[in-house]
Formats: C-alpha cells, structure tokens, sequence
C-alpha cells in the first residue's frame, strides 16, 4: 500500500540538510499545473528571516519525522503567479466536486508519497471533506503526529478524487496561469452545472461563466434561477453575455433579460447579432405571466401550399433542433396561421400530398396577452401538447409546448 | 385575483426579509425577560438605552448585510477563509452551546406565555416542538419566510398593550431621550444587560446568511441597508412598547422584581383581560419564532463553516448533519423545560456568560475582514464610518465582558 501523508501533516514539518542539521520548517506546498497537475512541485519553508523555496528534485526523504534534502540550496521565495499554494488557495477554500456536483470546502490534501528516482515525491490524490479531516485539523498541532493518526482511525474518511475536482480562481489571468480550464464543468448535465453555479458566489459564477463554452454556458443558464440568472448576466461583459444569449432559445434569452433593468437588458441586446436579436426584442415586449412571455419562436413555418417533401426537406435541412415540436405550421402569403400538422403524420404519408390536406380539421390558438393559468387552462382541456400563439391578425407570433405549461403549473 | 395577491406579498418580501426578521427576532423571550425586569424596577428611567442600542444594532447588522451582499458567503464561510478551521471550529462549538440555551429560553417562554391560557406545558412543548420541527424539516426556504413574515406581524400585540395600559406618554418620551445614570449596582447591571444582550452572536450569522439566501447583490446592496436600518427601528419601537406596557402596569402600581417574561404579562392584568392576554400572545410568537430561527440558524452557519451540506431545500438524506444538529437543538432545547426542577434561570446566565464570551470574537473577526480590501474591494469601511464601528465594537465587547463577570457572580451566589 502507499504511503500517504496528510497537507496539515506536512506543514509545520522540519526540514533537515544533508548533514541533518534542521535548516526550517515547511509553511506551504506549491503545485505548478502547467508542469504536472499532482506533483508537488515546490516546498516553501520557513527560514530565519525570509521564506524560501526548494524543488522537489532537491527532496532526498521525506516521513513524519521531517524532509531531508539532497540538495539544500535554497532559493528566495518571490513571484508565484504559476504556483498553486496549497496551504494558501486550497486549503478552506471552496472547490467543485465534478462527479458529486457539489462545491465542497476543502479541510485537507491527501498526497500519496511516492518513489522515483531514488527520492521521495508527493502527489496529490484527494481531497479531504467530513468529520475526519476537521478532527486532524483540529488536533494538529496539539497532538503529535502519529497519535492524531491513530486517533482519527474510526472516524470514516470523506475524500473526493483530486482529478475530479475543479478550482475556483476569479482572476481570469491567473485562471490561465494555473491551467484551469472547468472542462469537467462542460461535460456536466447542465441542469447538474446550474445547481453549482446557484451554491456560488458571484465572483465565481462569474469566472465560471466567462470561462466554459457559450453553448454550454447557455444551457446551465437556462435551468438556473431567475435572480441568479440577472446577477450573471449582469456581472459579465456585455459582449460575452450577448453570446451566451444568442445559444439560448430566444424565449429563454428574453425571459433572462426581462428580469435585467432595463438599460442594461438593451446594452446586452445591442451587442447580439441580427436574427436572434429581432426575435428576442419582439419577445421582450411581452410580460412574463402571459402566453407571449411563455411562446418560443423557434418552430416549423412552412406556406399553406407547400407538399410533404418540403417540409420533410426542411426537416433535413434544419439547423435549429426542433426537439420540442411536435408539429408544422402553415401560414399563408400574410404569415397567417392557416394549419397545424402533427409530425407524426408524415411518416406513413406519400411525398407528394399537399401538407394542407393533413392538418387537423380545427386547431385551437390563443392571443399573445392571455394570461398564463388560461393557458394552462387550454392546455388541460384540450390534452394540448403545443398551442400556436397569433396576432390579433392571425399571423403566427409562437409556440407554447407542454413543457413550458409545466413550469407555470410549478410557479403557481 | 389570487395570483395578484401573490405578486404583492412577494414585493412585500423583496422590500422586508433578512434584516427585518434578524432585528425583531431580538426581541425574544430573552429579550423581553431583560426589559420587563429592568423597567418593572425602575419604571421609565432605562428608556433612553434604546437609542444608543439602536445605533449599535445599526452598525453591526449593516456590516454583516453588506459583507454577504458583496462577498457572497457567509460569515462562518469568511471567518473559516479568512482565519482557518481551528478557529472556526472553537466558535462554531460555542454557538451550539450558546443557542442550545437561547433555545431553552424561548421553549420556556412557549411553556409559560401557554400555561397563562390554561394549557400544560407538557402538551404545549412538545406540539411546539414538534410543529418547529415539521415546519423547518418538511418546508422550503419560501414556505418559511411566509411563515416568519407573518410572525413578524403578530408582534404588533404588543404595541396594542402598550396602548391598553395607558401609560404616561409625556413621561415615556422623557425618558426616551433623556440619559439617566443612577449610582446604583443594580441599575447599572440592569442598563449593561439591556445592551449587552441586544447584539446576539447567532444574528450576525443569521443576517448574513440570509442576505446571501436572498441573493441580494452588492448592486442592490443600497435598498438591503434600507432594509436593515428599518428592521432595526422597528425592533426598538416595538421594544419601546413592551417597556412601556411593563412600565405603565407593573412599575406604576409598585415597583419590584420579576423572575420571568410570563410575570411581566401577570403584571399587566389590572389593566383589562385584553391587555395581559395580548402581552402573553405576543410572548408566545416571539418564543415561537425564535425557537425556529435559532437552531435553523445554527445548524446552517455550523455545517457551512465545517463544510458539511445544508439547507432546508436538501433532504434530510442530501444533509444529515445539518438536519441532526437542528433536531438535537430542538429536542434538547424543548426537553428540558419538561424536567421537573431544571434550574432555568441558571440555564440564562451560563446561555449569557457563553453568548458573552462568543461575542468580541465575532464582531473582531467582523470587522477586520470588513476591512479587508481583497475580500470587499471597494466596499471596505470608509474611514469615519469605521471610527464609528469600531467604537461600537469595542464599547459592545466591554459591556458584554462586564455582563459576563454579572453573570458569573450571579451563577456563583
């Protein structure tokens, strides 16, 4: 089994030159992310005036009875920009847990003490949580060493995999420094991501946002809550906040900007490019708690003359995902809604048959101003799972799906 | 028309949440024990330690609002980032211990403002017990502002026995504003034990906590201190009724000593059923309340400072600690109001001597990080605003040390 060695253990521990004279006392460890993400890269210790600094190549031993160097010439301890200090920006500090989605507080580091080369090397492994770690931590210093080892035995160990754990940093240049990436993050459900994001703090959230991928970016911001969702948008750039925006569906991007004041939603607007902009501007104007403020726009248009094969060729074509519709729209030369075919009617339909001979004999539809619950209302009555939304004109402004319904039913 | 209504409470709460509920939960039945003992001796003279208590309230809540605006986190967060585990962890023992005996205090101010209404303690406590529990086990974090909103609201019985009492007006507003020191032991223990207990340990977690809950932003940090300064002047109004109705009552028929929140509500019966009855309402909520906010609070600020999960919107599977901590606080708390002779006047000076000694700790921690321009960038203190926080802090740890050596005595005698 491999020796491991606790970080609370390790500072404070003497370090002895090549004569086993002690020469100081370990305050911090440093990893260097861009060289190796576990190896502990560099010791800095405690001398007589100033702090000092030697690498783990200098290291010949290290146990609980202190690190003995091979080499004991000592550097002064300055610049650390590229160094992750772990007594310093880990320990206590928040982490995110990636396979637990959590974020944790970090009590302790585990290292795994390995052999190479002759010398002793320190890896970090894992990351201590739970009752353990705060006993040692709490005994440290107190007790000697190898006591609060056995002591600590019954508690049982709450650890999380190093590897599998994601750094907070805000500062976006130390962010590249240090080699962090949140790729663990963007692998994440984004519902799973938006829970993290709401246990933050906003200078967090905000290093979150500005680093992971718009598309991604988009979909955790979607599922999380409507005050942190302005507080986000709010704390970005206005430029990146338009790019986030534009991966959203139009209707959720407005419902984001809607809780926005309102010189702020209209910078960010300002900054999207054409089409999403127009939309999301159209759906601006409507309130929150009405079947304008609950429609998407992304659905499938077609005009009343078009035959299967078009639409099935829009289908093809299409760029936008049309996983929540369940149906094609006609509209005349006007956009005026003129017939609603259920998708699943194409595939046993010959190609060549006019998409207007497959409409449903009468659709129901409602009007941009209805109130949500009468949605929800229409919904329940007539078994809908989409409801086209028109204009006092009856053109076409939207969609609702089932899935919108379902959060109005939560809200209220 | 139903949904209206929500719209409007739910501005309602934007506008009144953390602060408020902090500040008037103060006025717990510890809270009235303090004042009641102090005015049914000395009538209207302590009056005028309310504004000073005010200005303190101010200064230290509006520290700990704006820290969890701007940072984020909460204060056992930042104290645990900031100064390590051990420290954390020492304080984090002290607050259980401290509010496991504020919670004793309230379950006894449950029991006896209910044994006024004929119903026996050992029915009263555990219903209460167990509906706080439910309450909080089985509720979200909306449900329960709801719930302590509403109790927020049911502390206007006591302006309504203020002004059943008749007490003298024109001599209540004296004493409002006019200082009055008397070279007396007693009086001055009574004053330092006024303002002593008006800054609690467990509320600066608290507010903090719930700023951050709220996810109030450093950007709407100008309405929160609004609500803080506001919350604040409601807590010392409604203070100001309860001292008069003691003071009106008990006092002007004849000065003496009371031994506990319940006798004050006794002392107010002269003066109409309705009086003493709404006294005893308003004890009952305030004990209620707070016996919900207390271990609430100390099993979030617990398992936030040691890492633990929390939240009332977790599962008690998702955060068994935080769920644990805040049942044993409940259970232990209203228990031993059932035992027969526990001593639990005793119980309040060692809940005084812990709260006392948890104090300065917290409000230094307090204000050396509010200080620091790393943690709150441009939202340090401005230099006169922390002359005047740090007179405040230091003149509150004086009191409170010197509330500490009372109390001492008083556990000796």
């Amino acid at each position: 089994m491999a020796e491991l060695l606790y970080l609370t253990e390790l500072l404070g521990l003497p370090v002895f030159d090549s004569r086993r004279r002690q020469i100081g006392k370990i305050r911090d460890a440093a990893l260097v992310p861009v060289i190796d993400a576990a190896r502990v890269d560099r010791y800095l210790m405690g001398g007589d005036k100033a702090w000092l600094l030697f690498r783990y190549d200098q290291v010949r031993q290290i146990s609980l009875d202190g690190i003995f160097l091979a080499d004991e010439q000592l550097l002064p301890y300055h610049a650390d920009e590229y160094m992750l200090r772990l007594e310093r920006d880990l320990l206590d500090q928040q982490i995110i847990d990636s396979q637990g989605h959590k974020v944790v507080r970090v009590t302790d580091v585990t290292f795994d003490l390995r052999e190479s080369e002759g010398r002793n090397e320190l890896h970090v492994v894992d990351i201590d949580i739970g009752m353990r770690s705060i006993f040692r931590r709490v005994c440290q210093g107190w007790v000697p060493r190898r006591w609060v080892r056995h002591l600590q035995n019954p508690i049982p160990p709450h650890s999380i995999d190093w590897a599998l754990t994601d750094i907070l940093e805000p500062d976006p240049q130390r962010r590249v420094r240090l080699n962090i990436t949140y790729r663990h993050l963007e692998e994440m459900h984004p519902a799973d991501l938006a829970d993290i994001v709401e246990e933050l703090s906003p200078e967090d959230r905000e290093a979150i946002f500005e680093t992971i991928d718009s598309e991604v970016a988009a979909e955790a911001l979607t599922e999380v809550d409507p005050d942190v969702q302005a507080s986000i948008l709010e704390s970005l750039d206005t430029d990146k906040a338009a790019e986030i925006l534009e991966e959203m569906s139009p209707a959720d991007a407005a419902d984001a900007l809607g809780e926005l004041e309102a010189a702020h939603s209209a910078a960010i607007v300002e900054e999207m490019s054409a089409e999403p902009q127009t939309e999301v501007r159209e759906l601006l104007h409507f309130d929150d708690d009405t079947a304008g403020g609950l429609m998407n726009t992304e659905y499938l248009e077609l005009p009343d003359n078009a035959l299967v094969e078009d639409a099935l060729a829009a289908l093809r074509d299409s760029h936008e995902s049309y996983d929540h519709i369940q149906a094609a729209f006609l509209v005349d030369t006007a956009q005026r809604l003129k017939g609603v075919v259920p998708l699943s009617r194409l595939l046993n339909t010959e190609p060549s048959t006019p998409m207007i001979s497959l409409a449903e004999v009468e659709h129901i539809t409602t009007r941009p101003e209805t109130p949500d619950s009468h949605v929800a209302e229409l919904f329940d009555k007539y078994n809908l799972l989409m409801l086209p939304v028109v204009y006092d004109n009856g053109s076409l402004a939207g969609v609702i799906t089932a899935d919108d319904v379902i959060s109005v039913l939560r809200n209220h | 028309m139903f949904s209206r209504l929500r719209h409007h409470i739910a501005i309602f709460f934007a506008v009144i949440g953390p602060g408020f509920i902090t500040a008037v939960v103060d006025n717990d039945a510890g809270g009235i024990f303090t004042y009641s003992q102090a005015v049914a001796r000395w009538g209207y003279l302590p009056l005028w330690t309310l504004l000073p208590i005010t200005i303190l309230l101010i200064v230290t809540q509006e520290m700990c609002s704006r820290m969890g605006a701007v940072t984020g986190k909460g204060l056992s967060d930042l104290i645990r980032e900031e100064y390590g585990l051990r420290p954390t962890f020492l304080m984090m023992a002290a607050l259980v211990a401290a509010n496991l005996t504020n919670v004793m205090a309230n379950f006894a101010g449950i029991a006896g403002s209910l044994e006024i209404f004929g119903v026996s303690r050992y029915i009263s406590i555990p219903l209460a017990a167990a509906g706080v529990w439910m309450l909080v086990v089985k509720g979200t974090y909306e449900r329960i502002e709801k719930v302590f909103l509403f109790a927020c609201a049911v502390y206007i019985c006591y302006i309504a026995s203020g002004i059943l009492v008749k007490p003298d007006w024109g001599e209540a507003l004296i004493y409002s504003v006019r200082p009055v020191l008397l070279i007396d032991p007693a009086y001055i223990t009574l004053l330092i034990g006024m303002v002593g207990t008006s800054v609690a340990p467990w509320m600066q977690f608290y507010l903090q906590a719930a700023v951050v809950e709220k996810g109030i932003t450093a950007k709407e940090y100008k309405e929160s201190r609004v609500e803080v300064v506001v919350g604040c002047i409601v807590m010392s109004v409604i203070a100001f009724f309860i001292i008069v109705a003691c003071a009106g009552a008990i006092w002007t028929q004849q000065p003496r000593d009371i031994t506990s929140p319940v006798d004050a509500a006794l002392g107010l019966r002269p003066f109409g059923q309705y009086a003493s009855l709404l006294f005893c309402i308003g004890l009952f909520n305030a004990s209620v309340f707070a016996a919900c906010i207390q271990p609430l609070s100390t099993a979030y600020t617990v398992c936030e400072g040691l890492g633990f999960e929390s939240g009332v919107n977790r599962k008690f599977k998702e955060a068994p600690i935080f769920y644990w901590l805040f049942t044993f606080l409940i259970v232990v708390g209203a228990g031993v109001i059932l035992l027969p002779s526990f001593p639990l006047v005793k119980m309040i000076l060692v809940s005084q001597v812990i709260n006392g000694i948890l104090l300065p700790f917290v409000l230094i921690f307090m204000i050396l990080i509010v200080n620091k321009k790393r943690v709150m960038k441009e939202w340090i203190n401005s230099g006169w605003y922390n002359t005047v926080a740090w007179a405040s802090v230091i003149l509150m740890v004086g009191l409170t040390l010197a509330l500490v050596a009372f109390s001492v005595q008083g556990l000796m005698s």
